[in-house]
C-alpha cells in the first residue's frame, strides 16, 4: 500500500508538471497585462518599520547606561573588544615599519622560503611606498583582533559540531543563514548595539568570519578516519584523549585552512566596516569612491590586495608546512631557518627601537609613489575617448535589459510577484521552499521597501544571468583544455583573495557611477568561483562515463551536452547558488557607486540620523532577498540530486 | 609450524565437551540500527523477517538473537557474507557498538553493566582489536603507534617504549620502528596494528577482517603470523572473516552468520562435512575436503567379506594424511579408536574425496 502511494506521488508531477508550468506562466502573463500598475507598493518614507527601528534606536541610546542587558551585554562586550582591538592596532603601529618588514621576511622564510620572504618584504615596503602605512596598520590591527576572537569562539564551536551530531544540527541552519548574509547586512545591527567605531567594526568582522572557522573546523574533525577514532576508543582512550591525541592532530591541516579562510574573510569585511567608522584602508576607499576619485581608490585597493596576498600565501604555506616531517638532510631549509631566526631577532630589535624612536612608526614620506595622478588621468581619458564604446554598452544594457525588467518587477501587482516566485519555489523545491519564498517577499513588502527590493532584485537577476553565462562558458573551456585551465588558475587564485570592495574600482574606472557599474562589479566578483565550480564539476565526471560515450561514437560536442553537462548538473547548480549569493552581496555594495536601492538605503542609514530605521530595514530586506534566492537555487539542487538517486 | 590439525581439533572438541568456563559468553544478543531500537524489547516485531522489519519500522536488524561461548585460548572464527552482521557483532562484544538486547559476559562479568570508567579499563587491559583498515595514526611513528594504547592508559614513557620495541620485534618490524605508517606496505601496516593490539597484553584479541585489504600472498603470510603469535602468546582470539579458507586455516571453532543470525556453529570439519543448510553448502562447495575432513566423516560400517588386516588409523586423521598409505594397499583402511574398529575406509573413497572439489555434500 505504502509503495503504491509513493509511486502515485512520483507519477503525478511527471504527467502534469509541464502543463502546470505552462498554465502558471500563461496566467502570470495575463494577470500582469490586466493588473499592471495596480496593487503596487511605491516608496514610502514614513513606513512603520522605519519608525519602529528609529524608536528602538532612540530607546537604546536613552537606556544604554541604565538597562541591565545593554550595560552587561552590549557595554561589556564592547569594552572587551575595544581593549583587544585598541591594543592590536597600537601594536601594529608600534612595531614600526623596519620591524614589520623584517618580521614579514622572517615569517616568509620560516613558512615557505626565499620567494615567500621576498613577497613579504616587498609587500610591506610597498604599503609604505604607497603612502598608506598608517591606514594599512589600522586594517591589519583590526583584522588581527577580529581573527583572534573569531577563532577563539569558532574553533571550539567547530570541534563541538564536528564531534556531536546534535550540536551540528543546531548550528547548521544558523551557519547557513550567516553564510548567505551579505556583509552589509551585519552593519546596522552592530551600530544599534555597539555604536560606531573600531569595536563594533571588529565585532561585525568577527561575526562575519566566524562561520567559516566553525565549518572548516567541524569538517576537519569529521574528516578524521572513523576507523582511527574507533581504534583509539577500542584501546580505552577517553573522549579528551581522542580529541587531543587523534582528532585534532589529524585535522590540523583543516585547522590551518580555517585560520587562512578566517583571515581572508575578516580582511574583506574589515574594509567594509569603514561604513561604520572602522579604521583603515576601507575609509580611504570609500572616500575615494564617493568622490569618484578612482586614482586614490586604486592606491588603497592595491594596498588591500597586497595585504591579502601576503597574508594568504603566508598562512597557506604555513598550513602546508604543518604536515611536513622533520627532514634532517635538507640543508637549504636549515640555512633558511637560521636566516629566519636572525631576521626575527633583528625585527624584534627594530620594534623595540621604534618604541622610543617615534619616527620609525611613520613611513618616510620622501619615498613615495602614488598611482592616483596617472590613474585619474587615464580614467579621464578613457571616459572621454572610449565613451563611444562604453556608453553604447551601458545604454544597451540599461535600456535593453535592466530597465524593462525593472519596469516589470516594479509595475506588477506585488501579490502577483509573490505568487509567481512562490510558484517557482514550489516547482523547483516543493512546498517548503514555496512557503519560505513567499514569507521572504511578504517580509520585504512589510518592511516598506518593496520598490527598492525589486530594483535590487532586478540588478541581482541581471548580474546572475551575466555571471552564469560568462562563468559557465569559461568553466567549460577550462575543463576541456589544460592550457586554458593552467592560465586561469593563478588569475582565479588572486581574484578569490581580493576583498569585494576592490572590485568596484575597475568597474567605476570604465563607467561612472550607475546601476550598470555595480552590476559589472558584481559580475567580476562572482565569476571566478563559478568558473571554478563548473570546471571542477565537468572534470569530476567519471572517466568510465566519458569512455562509454566516446566508444559509442559521440563527438566532443555531443559528449559535452549529453554526458558531461548533465552529469555535472549538481556542480552547475551549486555554481548558480554561489553566483547568486555573491552577486547579491556585491550589488548591495554597489549602492556606493550608484546602484541605489537597498544598498544605498543601508549606507544612508549610517550617515543620516533620521534614516537609521530605513537602513536597518534595508539590511533585513537584503537578508530576505538572499534567503529567497538561495532557497530557490538550493531547492533545485536538492531536487536534482533526489532525481539522480532515484534514477541510479 | 602449527600444531598438527588433528591435535587442535581434539583440544577444542574436548574443551567444549567438558564445559571449561568460557572466556566470553554471549546470550541472546540483538543489535538493531534505527529508531525502533529504543522500544523493541519483547516486541512481536522481532518475529518478523529482516526485510519485513525494515519495511515496517525503517530500522535494520544487524544481529539477531546470537548466543555462543568462546573458550580460553581458542581461535573463534565468525564467518559470513558481506552485510551479515559480523562487524556489528564483534563491536557489540566490546561495546564499540551498544547492543540492543542480550548479555555479554567476559569471565563471568556482565560487560553491558560496566560504566564508562570500567569499560575503558577493560579496553585498556583485557581486550584489544585489529581493524580491516588498520586505523593507524599517520602523524606518529610506528613505535609511537604501537605504544599508543599504553600511553593513553598512563604507562610511563620508558617502559612503554621498551614494550613497544619488543612488540615491533615480535611482529618483525624492528627495522621500521621510526618510519611513518604511510611509508609502509599494507601488510606491514597491519603488522603495526597487530603489535599495537598485542602491546597492552590483553586477554582477548578481536580481529575484524584484518587481512581482506591485503593481496593474497601477503594475506597468507599474515595468517601464518597470526597462527605463530597464537602459539607464542596464547591469546584467546575472535576472528572475523568472509573468507572460508582463512576460517578453516585459523579457526578452532567456526560460526557462520547470515542476515544477523548464526546458521551453523562447529569445528572446521563439521562445517565442511555437514553443512547445516544450502547457504553453508554453497560456502564450502569449493573446499578441498581431503584437507579438512577426518576419516570419521567417510568411514563405513564393516561388511562380513571385508579384509580386516589393512592399515590402522585413529578417526581424527585428516584424509590427506592417509593418502600415501592407502595408495600402497588394496585392503580397506581400518578406523580404530581405543582398540575398537569403528569402521572401514576404501582406497577409492580416499582418492575420490581428494578429487572432490566441485560437487556438493
Ligand atoms: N551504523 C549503522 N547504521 C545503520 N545500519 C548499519 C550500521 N552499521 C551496520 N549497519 C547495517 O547492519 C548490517 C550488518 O552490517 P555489518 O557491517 O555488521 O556487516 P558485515 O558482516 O561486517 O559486512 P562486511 O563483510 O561488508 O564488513 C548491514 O545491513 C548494515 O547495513
Ligand atoms: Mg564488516
Amino acid at each position: 500500500m505504502a509503495a503504491s502511494a509513493t509511486s502515485a506521488v512520483r507519477a503525478a508531477p511527471t504527467i502534469s508538471r509541464r502543463t502546470l508550468v505552462t498554465l502558471l506562466c500563461l496566467s502570470v502573463v495575463v494577470l500582469f497585462v490586466v493588473f499592471r500598475g495596480q496593487g503596487t507598493l511605491p516608496r514610502d518614507e514614513g513606513a512603520a518599520s522605519f519608525q519602529f527601528f528609529n524608536g528602538v534606536r532612540d530607546w537604546v541610546s536613552d537606556n544604554r547606561l541604565t538597562n541591565p542587558f545593554l550595560v552587561v551585554f552590549a557595554g561589556a562586550t564592547r569594552a572587551i573588544i575595544a581593549a583587544l582591538v585598541d591594543t592590536s592596532i597600537v601594536i601594529a603601529h608600534g612595531i614600526g615599519w623596519p620591524g614589520a618588514v623584517l618580521l614579514a621576511g622572517a615569517a616568509g622564510l620560516a613558512a615557505g622560503g626565499r620567494r615567500l620572504a621576498l613577497l613579504g618584504v616587498t609587500g610591506f615596503l610597498s604599503l609604505g611606498v604607497l603612502g598608506l602605512w598608517s591606514e594599512s596598520m589600522d586594517t591589519i590591527g583590526l583584522t588581527f583582533a577580529a581573527v583572534v576572537s573569531s577563532l577563539l569562539i569558532g574553533v571550539p564551536l567547530g570541534i563541538a559540531a564536528g564531534r556531536s551530531d546534535r550540536v551540528r544540527q543546531v548550528i547548521s541552519p544558523v551557519l547557513d543563514l550567516m553564510q548567505i548574509m551579505p556583509s552589509f547586512a551585519y552593519l546596522a545591527p552592530m551600530t544599534l548595539l555597539f555604536l560606531i567605531g573600531a569595536p563594533s567594526a571588529t565585532i561585525a568582522t568577527l561575526i562575519y568570519a566566524m562561520p567559516a572557522a566553525i565549518r572548516i573546523t567541524a569538517l576537519g574533525i569529521r574528516g578524521v578516519s572513523a576507523t582511527t577514532v574507533e581504534a583509539a576508543v577500542s584501546l580505552g582512550s577517553t573522549s579528551r584523549q581522542t580529541l587531543f591525541k587523534v582528532q585534532l592532530p589529524l585535522a590540523r591541516k583543516m585547522l590551518a585552512l580555517a585560520v587562512n579562510q578566517t583571515i581572508m574573510l575578516a580582511l574583506g569585511m574589515a574594509v567594509v566596516t569603514a561604513l561604520i567608522d572602522g579604521p583603515g584602508l576601507g575609509k580611504t576607499i570609500i572616500k575615494a569612491l564617493t568622490h569618484n576619485d578612482v586614482g586614490s581608490a586604486v592606491d588603497a585597493g592595491l594596498a588591500i590586495v597586497i595585504i591579502a596576498i601576503v597574508l594568504d600565501r603566508l598562512t597557506e604555506h604555513a598550513a602546508n608546512r604543518v604536515d611536513a616531517r622533520p627532514n634532517a638532510s635538507d640543508s637549504a631549509r636549515a640555512v633558511n631557518r637560521r636566516v629566519a631566526r636572525v631576521l626575527l631577532v633583528a625585527g624584534l630589535a627594530a620594534s623595540l627601537v621604534s618604541l622610543f624612536v617615534v619616527a620609525l612608526t611613520e613611513f618616510p614620506t620622501e619615498i613615495g609613489f602614488s598611482f592616483a595622478g596617472p590613474v585619474n588621468e587615464i580614467v579621464g581619458w578613457v571616459r572621454i575617448n572610449l565613451y563611444f564604446l562604453t556608453n553604447p554598452v551601458k545604454d544597451a544594457f540599461s535600456y535593453g535589459v535592466i530597465n524593462p525588467l525593472e519596469a516589470i518587477l516594479t509595475s506588477a501587482p506585488w501579490l502577483l510577484i509573490v505568487g509567481t516566485f512562490a510558484g517557482l519555489g514550489v516547482l523547483v523545491g516543493g512546498w517548503r521552499t514555496g512557503a519560505i519564498v513567499s514569507v521572504c517577499l511578504v517580509g520585504i513588502a512589510g518592511l516598506g521597501l518593496w520598490e527598492d527590493g525589486m530594483v535590487t532584485l532586478t540588478a541581482s537577476l541581471v548580474g546572475v544571468a551575466l555571471t552564469l553565462l560568462i562563468g559557465v562558458l569559461i568553466g567549460i573551456a577550462a575543463a576541456r583544455s589544460e592550457r586554458t585551465s593552467a592560465i586561469l588558475r593563478p588569475l582565479l587564485d588572486t581574484a578569490q583573495t581580493m576583498p569585494s570592495f576592490v572590485y568596484l574600482i575597475p568597474a567605476l574606472a570604465l563607467f561612472s557611477p550607475t546601476r550598470f557599474t555595480a552590476i559589472l562589479a558584481a559580475v567580476i566578483y562572482a565569476v571566478p568561483p563559478v568558473i571554478r565550480l563548473v570546471e571542477a564539476g565537468i572534470r569530476s565526471v567519471p572517466l568510465a562515463a566519458i569512455e562509454a560515450g566516446v566508444s559509442s561514437g559521440a563527438s566532443p560536442r555531443q559528449l559535452l551536452w549529453k554526458v558531461q553537462l548533465p552529469m555535472a548538473r549538481r556542480s552547475l547548480l551549486l555554481a548558480a547558488n554561489q553566483g547568486i549569493v555573491m552577486v547579491l552581496a556585491m550589488v548591495v555594495v554597489g549602492g556606493l557607486v550608484g546602484a541605489g536601492a537597498l544598498g544605498y538605503d543601508v549606507v544612508a542609514g549610517f550617515s543620516q540620523y533620521e534614516d537609521f530605521g530605513k537602513g536597518l530595514s534595508a539590511g533585513i530586506a537584503i537578508v530576505l532577498l538572499g534567503v529567497m534566492l538561495d532557497r530557490i537555487t538550493q531547492g533545485a539542487g536538492e531536487r536534482s540530486s533526489a532525481g539522480s538517486a532515484r534514477a541510479g | 609450524m602449527a600444531l598438527p590439525e588433528v591435535e587442535r581439533v581434539q583440544t577444542a572438541q574436548a574443551d567444549r565437551a567438558t564445559g571449561v568456563e568460557p572466556t566470553i559468553a554471549v546470550r541472546g544478543l540483538w543489535k538493531i540500527f534505527g529508531p525502533a531500537e529504543a522500544k523493541i524489547a519483547g516486541s512481536p516485531l522481532l518475529e518478523l523477517s529482516n526485510a519485513e522489519f525494515r519495511l515496517q519500522t525503517g530500522s535494520t536488524i544487524a544481529v539477531r538473537d546470537v548466543s555462543f561461548d568462546v573458550r580460553p585460548g581458542e581461535v573463534f572464527v565468525v564467518m559470513g557474507l558481506s552485510g551479515s552482521g559480523k562487524s556489528t557483532l564483534v563491536r557489540c562484544l566490546t561495546r564499540l557498538i551498544e547492543p540492543s538486547l542480550g548479555q555479554v559476559l567476559l569471565d563471568g562479568e556482565d560487560i553491558r553493566a560496566a560504566d564508562a570508567e570500567r569499560l575503558r579499563e577493560l579496553r585498556r587491559r583485557r581486550f584489544s582489536m585489529v581493524f580491516q583498515n588498520f586505523g593507524l595514526l599517520p602523524h606518529r611513528r610506528v613505535i609511537d603507534n604501537v605504544a599508543f594504547g599504553l600511553e593513553i592508559r598512563g604507562d610511563a614513557r620508558e617502559p612503554r617504549l621498551a614494550r613497544a620495541r619488543e612488540m615491533c620485534e615480535l611482529v618483525g618490524l624492528a627495522a621500521f620502528m621510526d618510519s611513518y605508517p604511510d611509508q609502509l606496505s599494507g601488510g606491514q601496516q597491519q603488522r603495526v596494528g597487530l603489535a599495537r593490539a598485542l602491546a597492552g597484553d590483553p586477554e582477548v584479541m578481536f580481529f575484524d577482517e584484518p587481512f581482506s585489504a591485503l593481496d593474497p600472498l601477503i594475506r597468507r603470510d599474515m595468517q601464518n603470523e597470526v597462527i605463530r603469535l597464537h602459539h607464542e602468546v596464547g591469546k584467546t582470539m575472535v576472528f572475523i572473516t568472509h573468507d572460508l579458507a582463512e576460517a578453516l586455516k585459523l579457526g578452532d571453532h567456526i560460526v557462520i552468520m547470515r542476515d544477523g543470525r548464526i546458521v551453523q556453529a562447529g569445528s572446521p570439519e563439521e562445517v565442511v562435512g555437514a553443512p547445516a543448510d544450502d547457504y553453508v553448502a554453497d560456502f564450502v562447495q569449493d573446499v578441498a575436503k581431503a584437507n579438512i575432513l577426518t576419516l570419521r566423516w567417510i568411514m563405513r560400517p564393516a561388511r562380513p567379506d571385508d579384509a580386516l588386516d589393512g592399515p590402522e588409523f585413529p578417526p581424527t586423521t585428516i584424509i590427506r594424511d592417509a593418502v600415501h598409505v592407502a595408495a600402497q594397499t588394496e585392503k580397506p583402511i581400518r578406523v580404530v579408536d581405543g582398540g575398537a574398529t569403528l569402521g572401514l575406509v576404501d582406497r577409492r573413497q580416499i582418492l575420490g574425496s581428494i578429487a572432490e572439489r566441485g560437487a556438493r555434500g
